[in-house]
């Protein structure tokens, strides 16, 4: 089980005390990156990266080189920067915004020269107090710098950047959502088509959204090139990704690994990683991209981190969370658990996931506690089909949005895997574990 | 305009609009700023957050309470914030919680009859790897037990961490250094002039650079 040799090109400072200082960064290479890409031309940028397949790191894993070819020409263009991580169990971003700041503002300069952005809006969750204040910080350092504002390093490119506070809904992390709430209004998804920001988004402008880690890429790659980021990784996804591993391991954390070429087991087991499962116990099932993502059991436990790999097992790779479920778990108070956290951020916009979701957590609760009617899990799945007809993956449209028809993953995934765990639940009248 | 909001909050919310295209776009970070002078959102503080953004206050007010950060009601000097989503579930959040609920004589979504404490339950919070983890007004604090938490409460009440935790209300504390330095003209002309090379460079290919 050893791990590749791969470097660390997002997480190579987190160690550090001061990692989040302009000294630090300076110290160890910070503002190259940006040096050499105003060196270039804006197109030789956006090539190098779309030479890279940059798979966006937020949860959909769109490339950002073909995201920023798809902007549609324009006087005003702008670029947002997605850093409102909230899908359960995913703080990777996170930890990018409090311990390696700069590495993210020099990427959002480097995306925004390529794309010619007429400013950056940086959209940090509002409950990130740390990360807000080291992001500002970081953004007031580098406008002392030379990094941001009048003719940035004297290259005759200028540009400001606004950090904006998010105020706690899940649901802003969904780009027109986000765009929304970014011009002051309730995070309500917007009707697609269009599909792209890119074509109408902020103001009605043309707009790129990235995410906090596809960004932070961007210095690595200007300054050891696309070649040496395409070597890590294989197919659809190169370069490293962030890891959180949450749930049932010894070590719980952020972990940078090289895509593809680690398994699951190496990110779960690994004495450098996970560290395996406390007490002994066994794996029960996984989840490997996110509240949203359908579960995995034992068996696929050796396949690779790979975006396509794990979507041709019917799942995905999604924000890069990966929760560890033993074998003393309960799957209906999990499936429960997942359930009332859709409930609870559903936007109220579209029928079925507002009223879908209630419904299903309500049921979940019921069984949960032991007060389950025979026809329940068949009832569970009817609403589920109503959610995502036919409940497969990736799921069927009923809404403006992905969020209700992600909700079904647990639930479906939890009968299908384990269904008489939940007969018997109803069956007994109580939960099996305690 | 009711007048409620200091002059300093005034004046850096008139800052802090100035560094959108739209004054509504600040309609969050101004609604944060507000919650600094009182903790919360009160009906004279969205009169003048309306006022700011030129707004009425029923959409200060209609936007304001879809965000779970904007408070439209009172709050303790503390919130604390228990995540009981998946991951700090599986590592007895809920245990956590009832023990919060015990410690401080509340149900999650009330306040301590001296205003000290609200408790909330709160979803993930991105700390996981520290699970179960919890925030006071929004700083974090994970690898939570019962008697860490007891120590968290003793601390806070003895005011032993008020550097570290801000009242509610305040919750980013470093301010950005000015406003915008590029005025529009400039950019326009930038970006107009970096169009037109570019397409002069398509044109010619092999001659660019």
């Amino acid at each position: 089980m050893a791990l590749t040799e791969a470097p660390r090109i997002l997480t190579s400072r987190i160690e550090q005390e001061d990692s989040h200082s302009l000294e630090r960064y300076l110290a160890t290479g910070g503002y190259a990156g940006l040096r050499k890409a105003l060196s270039m031309t804006p197109e030789e940028v956006a090539a190098e990266v779309d030479a890279v397949s940059l798979l966006g790191r937020g949860g959909a894993g769109f490339p950002a080189g073909r995201k920023w070819s798809m902007l549609r020409q324009a006087p005003t263009t702008y670029l947002v920067v997605n850093g409102d991580e909230s899908e359960p169990a995913t703080f990777k971003d996170h930890l990018l915004l409090e311990r390696d700041p700069h590495q993210l503002v020099e990427g959002c300069v480097i995306c925004a020269y390529a794309i010619g952005a007429a400013r950056v809006f940086l959209y940090v969750r509002g409950e990130f107090a740390l990360g807000l204040e080291r992001v500002q910080q970081a953004v007031n350092e580098a406008y002392s710098h030379g990094a941001l504002g009048r003719d940035i390093f004297g290259s005759g490119f200028s540009l400001d950047l606004v950090v904006h506070p998010g105020a706690g809904a899940y649901i802003c992390g969904e780009e027109t959502a986000l765009l929304e709430s970014l011009e002051g209004k309730r995070g309500f998804p917007r009707i697609k088509p269009p599909y792209f920001p890119a074509s109408i988004g902020l103001y009605g402008e043309p707009t790129v959204v990235n995410n906090v880690e596809t960004l932070s890429n961007l210095p690595w790659v200007l300054v050891n090139g696309s070649e040496a980021f395409s070597k890590l990784g294989e197919g659809r996804s190169t370069g490293t990704r962030l890891f959180a591993l949450s749930g049932h391991v010894k070590r719980p954390g952020v972990y940078e690994v090289e895509m593809v070429k680690t398994t699951f087991r190496d990110l779960v087991y690994a004495p450098l990683l996970g560290g395996g499962i406390p007490g002994g116990r066994d794996l029960k099932a996984f989840i490997p991209g996110g509240a949203s993502a359908p579960w995995f059991g034992p068996d696929q436990i050796d396949l690779p981190l790979g975006q396509d790999e794990v979507a041709a097992q019917g799942s995905m790779l999604g924000s890069g969370s990966v929760i560890v479920m033993d074998s003393s778990t309960c799957v209906v108070r999990a499936a429960w658990r997942i359930t009332r956290f859709f409930w609870r951020e559903s936007c109220g916009q579209c029928t079925p996931c507002r009223e879908g979701s209630g419904w299903l957590e309500k049921i979940l609760r019921r069984i949960e506690d032991g007060r389950g009617r025979e026809g329940d899990v068949d009832l569970l799945m009817d609403v589920c089909d109503n959610l995502a007809p036919g409940v497969s993956w990736p799921p069927q449209q009923t809404t403006i949005c992905v969020l209700g028809p992600s909700i079904p993953s647990s639930i479906a995934s939890g009968i299908r895997m384990f269904r008489d765990e939940f007969l018997v639940h109803v069956k007994d009248g109580r939960c099996p574990f305690g | 305009m009711s007048g409620h909001l200091s002059s300093e909050v005034m004046t850096r919310a008139r800052e802090v609009i100035a560094l959108y295209p739209h004054p509504r776009s600040a309609l969050i970070p101004v609604c944060h700023l507000a919650q600094e002078q009182d903790g919360w959102l009160s009906p004279e503080a969205v009169a003048d957050v309306a006022e700011l953004l030129g707004l009425q206050p029923a959409e200060v007010v209609g936007t304001a309470s879809f965000y779970e950060m904007l408070r439209t009601e009172p709050v303790g000097k503390y919130v604390i914030s228990v995540c009981t989503n998946i991951a700090c579930m599986l590592q007895g959040a809920y245990e956590l919680l009832d023990h919060a609920e015990q410690v401080l004589a509340i149900r999650p979504g009330s306040t301590t009859a001296d205003g000290m404490f609200t408790l909330e339950d709160v979803e993930c919070i991105a700390d996981c790897g520290r699970a179960p983890c919890l925030s006071v007004n929004y700083r974090f604090f994970g690898d939570m037990t019962n008697e860490t938490f007891d120590a968290l409460v003793d601390d806070l009440r003895a005011g032993r961490l008020s550097e570290d935790v801000p009242p509610h209300g305040t919750l980013v504390r470093v301010r950005r250094d000015g406003g915008l330095r590029v005025d529009d003209e400039t950019v326009s002309s930038e970006r107009r002039a970096a169009a037109e090379a570019a397409a002069e460079r398509s044109a010619s290919p092999g001659g660019g650079v």
